[in-house]
């Protein structure tokens, strides 16, 4: 695997070669990740409209090259704020130095953001000033701490003076209804979000009012498995600032709420150039909570040459170019639910569309995890202070798809 | 200020500049022109130029520019190695340093530096820092001796660094192993031979300690590490398995999938009934579910393995098809392969669900996807005979939609639905019918017409329907004409009277104007079978088919086993070997997994599969049927014949030759009413079989008739390469006629009938004089020994090697091809003796650049015995003489083919080395005579 990692360091370049490339391409999205090329394979992952390219010869998992990418480039997002051609160009040398410090001859070393943090210093406009008049460097020179401990995700000596938890249970829900308006597929895709700044090495434990809703989790690797597998509870050592604590899936077999519902009729007429569109957006399953932050997403077929249509609530722009739809509808109140529809103009003479698009509906609900998962208490041991501690639960539409 | 600005500096004099700045004396300047100097580098521009100038600024305290300049080497010490040497000194220094970081950096940086000169001077601080007694430094040394071994493997292993780094495996701190198992599985990639990881029970522990606490690229490196290894039983097995399992909640993917990897390799051997397989059967589904919601790349990778997965153990993911479910906004690479999944997880229990959401996914957009979507369809109705109903009223409603790729494909894949059921669905015919002018791609005109041909009887104006077809037939692509051309013989065998005029019009059309060999062949062969005997042609054209079964592209069990090996690599995205696409001469080692083996107390059930079968459950593999050449009267949609998807060797051009070129001779012929002799093959054995006419002409009066020497069976076609079926075997010549003799052995899951043998022209015309007979049906690992006669009246074909035969053989499966060698003495005849007068003659009248001379080595044997073993093979010793102590013997033989070769044999009683000369008027026998000397002397 090494000749490849090598040309990667050394071809950042191609990088933004690939991307001018594959930007003409019709679809970048539909690139496969994994090219073979006569001699070498090209594993690839697109993100922010950045490939990032790496290039094998002998076999290697792509799971570990493709994970390492994205560390790679959660790392530049980390390290500046976004990850865009313009923030790599002004940050090569940091990149490079990065990609030094995570990558041994195709080994990774340090891909942890605290160990690379230690090593070196994340770009600060304050920093800049400061080493450029005393010279020196944002290369920390010493080892990091954590880097070998049994613990690498943490540094010691942390200090903080108002020491706080926060947790954020955020659930996604993924659904495609069909068009009569039942579920075909559901699902629920559930993060707990953690944000610790705690001093010394506090060892936690977060217990759950309803553990059983968790039966397929993934956990950041400071969680102790032993105890989870007897107990139940999520025992660790945190590391510091902010991280992802576990991810979960409640499968279909649960039942899934969905909280909003859509009626909707498109039709295009036979030999006319014109169709109707009709949506409705009404709350369903929503628990007692308000429904806000809905938009509705639609990909019209490419005979659509424009749309002449009325909201009831929240406004609606239509591209005629990419043919893509988005009403932003806001909030729902019960009494008056939201509407739009009007008249769809046709490209005169095409034939009638044979697709019905589908609808992508996003929307979020603050203060409720829709699985019903609930944090009974969290504790804390191995220090003295008592620390803040909050829990927050939102709920969002993921792949919400509603097909017509 | 950003770095920016470091790409913006085009000027002439820039190198110049640099160089200045570079030895400037304030060490903020220095450092700017070291950042310019590597983004300079990074577009491409060479600044190689400045090597001596940044090597100066190597020795510094700042470590910033330390590793700025460890960068700018790495990149051009290669080109520039005597000046490299300038930076040795630093190095070793810097090995020495206080601070673990610099140490590592140092020989982290010369590890990487590709300078043989270097890394003579490498060797002294990696041992220290293998040694060191921080780990950080101990593991990135670890790294270095991978490193280094690529660069110069004698160096590492003189030096003993393999000896040390098998010592790091057992190191106090878990990174440490971890680096060590990487880099030890890196160097043994490229020695596959060698025992580096030699895993033991103990070691194995220690990896599993090592496991639960390094990080997570580590675990991937110690999990990878682990598939190799074979437990020594099942519990074992089960104890490596329960350490595992806690990996699949790791929220890295490549984790989990290698994690997954290591269980179902050892999942082989734990038996069925115990509780924990079962457990560990239902916590495989989760992680491989939640791989699903990952980003789209990982999700591909994860399907492709999944693939395979579902086709080892379905029972693991029956329960989860929902999560396969496409959505639209899924990238195109996604889902298809969801689609393929969703196919081989139907069933009769979610056949409802799955048929709903494919005929949603046939009113998508994207034109690739509707077709794959259709056709996943029909291959339902394959699978699952319950739903073949729903599935044709699904197809029906599609083709209302006149939407026209979607037609075209559901009447692709209704021809297979008939095919499958016949005698049930006829009555969609007429619907069909309609969509004919529609149709305009290959596939879907021969299906139709396939359609049409195959019952005509039903279909009152089949005639004009055909008659519409013929009128374009030219412009019409191979698979359509050869499609036409059967379905209009079938007409005329069902309807004789009002279609006379048409079979005559196709058979000349294919006959006469057509350049494509196949279809004039083929119309031939329709044309002699209506002239000579219209009952067997109607046995023949109308025979019934084969009914086709169950799935068309499942892998192939052994290949699937090897890949489930490789789960997590390119070769599950591949659905190759390794060995298929890895460049480069570097060894692959065929993985295999682990036969299940029981701990003697355990109870094995009757029931458990014996060692190394996969579960009884797993769906027969059928062929494509392009493949299925029995039955190329009838159907051949697919291209006629298409190549093993294996074949490694070059024998598959001369395999495509030796399947059309028998029936050449048939073009040039007028007379088609009298078949020519090759023809028909299987015939033609028969006949001529007995034409062996010298058979017990045997002059010499020597009561050695016991036959030639007889090589052991060697094994001539692995049942990797053909699809489970395995064939050894080894050539004898008894008592003047010479015979084949095979082992034929069945590794597939199914019954394997309908052998056939072919052999391609060779150089002396061997070809079989009879079929192939088989019996019975070879069921699962069976093995039948069959002993084929051949004779020499084949068609000639100088091959190279000379003795080289590429054989044929066919089965119900498939046609797999392979080469071997002969032994030249199989064709020595028995009146091969000359006379001596006669010897005398052509010894003198062969030219002496025909003599060629050989050593036979060590051969223990006498004159007297020497002649005997060699009589009983058929080389005859003409006279004997003894000159200055010294045996020589005169011999001749004969070939099948006439060709004489002369022998002096020169046996010194001393020395058990012979001199053999040969002179023949063929030389190139020469050389194959010599090898049969050996062969019959040496065993």
């Amino acid at each position: 695997m090494n000749p490849f990692w090598k040309v990667f360091l050394s071809s950042l370049e191609f990088i933004f070669m690939q991307r001018n490339s594959q930007e003409k391409a019709a679809d970048v999205e539909n690139v496969p990740p994994v090219i073979s090329t006569p001699h070498h394979y090209l594993i690839s992952i697109h993100r922010d409209r950045l490939f990032f390219v790496s290039v094998i010869q002998t076999e290697v998992p792509p799971l570990f090259v493709i994970e390492f990418l994205h560390r790679v480039a959660d790392t530049f997002q980390d390290y500046f704020g976004e990850c865009s051609e313009a923030a790599i160009k002004d940050n090569v040398v940091i990149v490079y130095e990065l990609l030094e410090e995570m990558l041994d001859n195709g080994f990774p070393l340090a891909t942890e953001s605290n160990i690379l943090k230690e090593l070196i210093k994340p770009p600060t406009i304050l920093r800049s000033v400061v080493n450029s008049i005393t010279g020196s460097s944002n290369v920390g020179d010493t080892l990091p701490t954590g880097q070998l401990s049994n613990i690498p995700w943490r540094r010691a000596g942390v200090k903080y003076t108002n020491n706080e938890a926060y947790f954020d249970v955020v659930e996604e829900i993924d659904a495609i209804i069909d068009k009569s308006g039942s579920t075909v597929f559901a699902e629920i895709q559930g993060v707990i979000d953690a944000c610790i700044k705690l001093s010394g090495m506090p060892d936690l434990s977060l217990s759950f009012m309803n553990p059983r809703l968790l039966d397929d989790v993934s956990f950041h690797p400071c969680i102790r498995f032993k105890r989870w597998e007897s107990e139940r509870v999520l025992s660790f050592i945190p590391p510091d600032g902010n991280f992802r604590l576990i991810s979960y899936r409640v499968s279909s077999q649960n039942l899934v709420a969905i909280p909003v519902y859509v009626k909707h009729s498109i039709s295009f007429k036979e030999n006319s150039s014109c169709g109707r569109f009709d949506i409705t957006i009404g709350p369903k399953q929503n628990m007692g909570k308000t429904i806000e932050g809905i938009t509705v997403t639609v990909h019209m077929p490419k005979v659509v040459l424009n749309m002449n249509l009325t909201p009831t609530q929240g406004s609606y722009t239509f591209d005629p170019v990419t043919k893509v739809l988005t009403w932003d509808v806001g909030k729902i109140t019960p009494q008056k639910l939201p509407s739009l529809k009007g008249l769809v103009n046709l490209q005169s003479g095409a034939p009638k569309p044979e697709e019905n698009p589908s609808l992508n509906i996003q929307f979020k609900i603050q203060q409720l995890a829709i699985s019903g998962l609930k944090v009974n208490r969290l504790d804390m041991y191995g220090e003295k202070y008592k620390p803040f501690k909050g829990v927050k639960y939102v709920t969002k539409a993921g792949k919400f798809q509603v097909r017509t | 200020m950003t770095d920016s600005k470091y790409f913006t500096t085009t000027k002439k004099g820039e190198i110049f500049e640099l160089k200045a700045e570079l030895n400037s004396d304030k060490k903020e300047k220095k450092k700017e022109a070291v950042k310019k100097v590597i983004a300079s580098m990074t577009v491409g521009k060479d600044v190689s130029a400045l090597f001596p100038d940044v090597v100066n600024c190597m020795q510094t305290d700042n470590l910033e520019l330390k590793k700025l300049v460890y960068l700018y080497l790495m990149n051009y010490a290669k080109s520039q190695p005597d000046m490299a040497i300038m930076a040795v000194n630093t190095f070793v220094k810097d090995c020495e340093d206080p601070n673990p970081l610099i140490r590592a950096l140092a020989v982290r940086t010369m590890g990487c530096i590709r300078v043989d000169k270097i890394t003579e001077y490498l060797c002294e601080p990696l041992r220290k820092c293998l040694k060191d007694e921080d780990p950080y430094v101990r593991k990135t040394a670890a790294v270095c001796v991978a490193k280094l071994h690529d660069i110069n493997a004698q160096l590492v292993e003189d030096q003993g660094f393999l000896d040390t780094l098998k010592d790091l495996i057992s190191d106090s701190n878990p990174m440490v192993v971890a680096n060590a198992v990487a880099a030890l599985s890196e160097i043994a990639e490229s020695h596959p031979s060698s025992n580096l990881l030699d895993l033991n029970p103990q070691s194995i522990n220690k990896l599993l300690t090592a496991l639960n606490e390094c990080t997570e690229w580590g675990q991937i490196f110690i999990l990878d590490c682990l598939a190799n290894y074979t437990p020594k039983d099942d519990r074992e097995a089960q104890s490596i398995c329960e350490r595992v399992t806690p990996r699949l909640s790791h929220a890295n993917s490549a984790v989990v999938l290698s994690a997954v990897k290591v269980l179902m390799k050892f999942m082989e051997m734990l038996s069925k009934d115990l509780d924990y397989y079962g457990t560990l059967l239902k916590k495989l589904a989760p992680p491989l579910v939640t791989l699903l919601s990952a980003e789209p790349e990982l999700q591909y990778v994860a399907l492709r393995n999944i693939n395979l997965i579902v086709q080892k153990r379905p029972e693991i993911l029956k329960h989860e098809m929902k999560v396969f479910f496409v959505k639209y906004n899924d990238p195109i690479y996604v889902k298809l392969e969801k689609l393929d999944i969703m196919i081989r997880l139907a069933s009769q229990a979610n056949i409802a669900q799955v048929l709903a959401e494919l005929k949603e996914y046939a009113t998508e957009v994207d034109v690739d996807f509707v077709r794959k979507a259709v056709r996943a369809i029909g291959r339902c109705a394959i699978k699952v005979e319950q739903s073949a109903e729903r599935c044709v009223s699904t197809l029906l409603d599609l083709i209302q939609t006149k939407v026209n790729y979607v037609v075209q494909e559901a009447i692709v894949v209704i021809k297979d639905i008939f095919r499958k059921y016949p005698n049930k669905y006829e009555s969609v015919i007429a619907t069909l019918c309609e969509n004919l002018d529609s149709l305009d791609e290959p596939e879907a005109r021969a299906a139709m017409i396939w359609i049409v041909g195959e019952y005509a009887e039903r279909i009152d104006n089949a005639d004009e329907l055909l008659e519409s077809f013929l009128e374009g037939f030219h412009d019409e692509s191979t698979q359509v004409q050869l499609q036409l051309l059967t379905a209009i013989v079938k007409l005329f065998l069902k309807k004789p009277t009002e279609t006379q005029e048409l079979v005559q019009q196709v058979l000349s059309l294919a006959t006469q104007d057509s350049d494509n060999p196949d279809l004039r062949d083929r119309g031939y062969i329709y044309w002699r079978l209506l002239s000579t005997d219209p009952v067997a042609a109607k046995e023949v054209v109308l025979a019934e088919k084969p009914l086709i079964s169950e799935e068309t592209d499942l892998i192939e069990p052994t290949l699937l086993d090897e890949l489930i090996c490789y789960i997590g690599t390119l070769a599950s995205v591949y659905h190759k070997p390794p060995s298929a696409f890895v460049e480069g001469g570097r060894g692959v080692v065929h993985k295999s997994l682990p036969p299940r083996t029981a701990s003697s107390e355990s109870t094995e059930s009757p029931e458990t599969a014996p060692a190394g079968a996969p579960s009884s459950e797993q769906p027969d593999v059928i062929p494509t049927q392009g493949d299925l050449l029995g039955d190329l009267l009838n159907l051949d949609l697919g291209p006629p014949v298409s190549g093993p998807p294996l074949a490694t060797s070059s024998v598959q051009m001369g395999a495509v030759d030796l399947l059309g070129g028998g029936l050449d001779s048939l073009i040039g012929g007028p007379n088609f009413v009298a078949p020519p002799a090759a023809a028909v093959p299987a015939n033609l054995g028969a006949s001529m079989g007995s034409g062996l006419s010298d058979l017990f002409d045997l002059t010499s009066g020597v009561g050695t008739l016991s036959g030639s020497y007889v090589a052991p069976k060697a094994v001539w076609l692995p049942a990797m390469k053909a699809k489970g079926l395995e064939i050894s075997g080894t050539f004898t010549r008894q008592v003047g006629s010479i015979s084949m003799d095979l082992q034929l052995t069945n590794k597939a899951l199914q019954v394997m009938t309908d052998f056939a043998i072919q052999f391609n022209r060779n150089s002396f015309g061997l070809a079989p004089a009879a079929p192939l007979q088989v019996h019975a049906p070879l069921s699962p690992n069976q093995t039948v020994e069959i002993s084929l006669p051949l004779n020499t009246v084949g068609s000639v074909m100088k091959m190279e090697p000379l003795n080289n035969l590429q054989v044929a053989v066919k089965n119900n499966i498939d046609v797999f091809y392979f080469s071997t060698l002969y032994p030249l003495h199989i064709l020595f005849v028995e009146d091969g003796k000359m006379d001596r007068q006669m010897f005398l003659a052509t010894w003198k009248d062969i030219p002496n650049e025909n003599e060629a001379q050989f050593q036979i080595r060590d051969c223990p044997l006498n004159a007297e015995a020497v002649s005997s073993r060699l009589q009983s093979s058929n080389i005859f010793t003409v006279a004997k003489r003894n000159v200055e102590g010294q045996d020589m013997l005169y011999q001749s033989l004969k070939l099948t083919n006439g060709i004489w070769v002369l022998a002096e044999l020169r046996i010194q009683p001393s020395n058990p080395s012979f001199t053999l000369s040969l002179k023949c008027r063929a030389p190139e026998v020469s050389q194959h005579v010599y090898q049969a000397y050996e062969t019959i002397l040496k065993n």
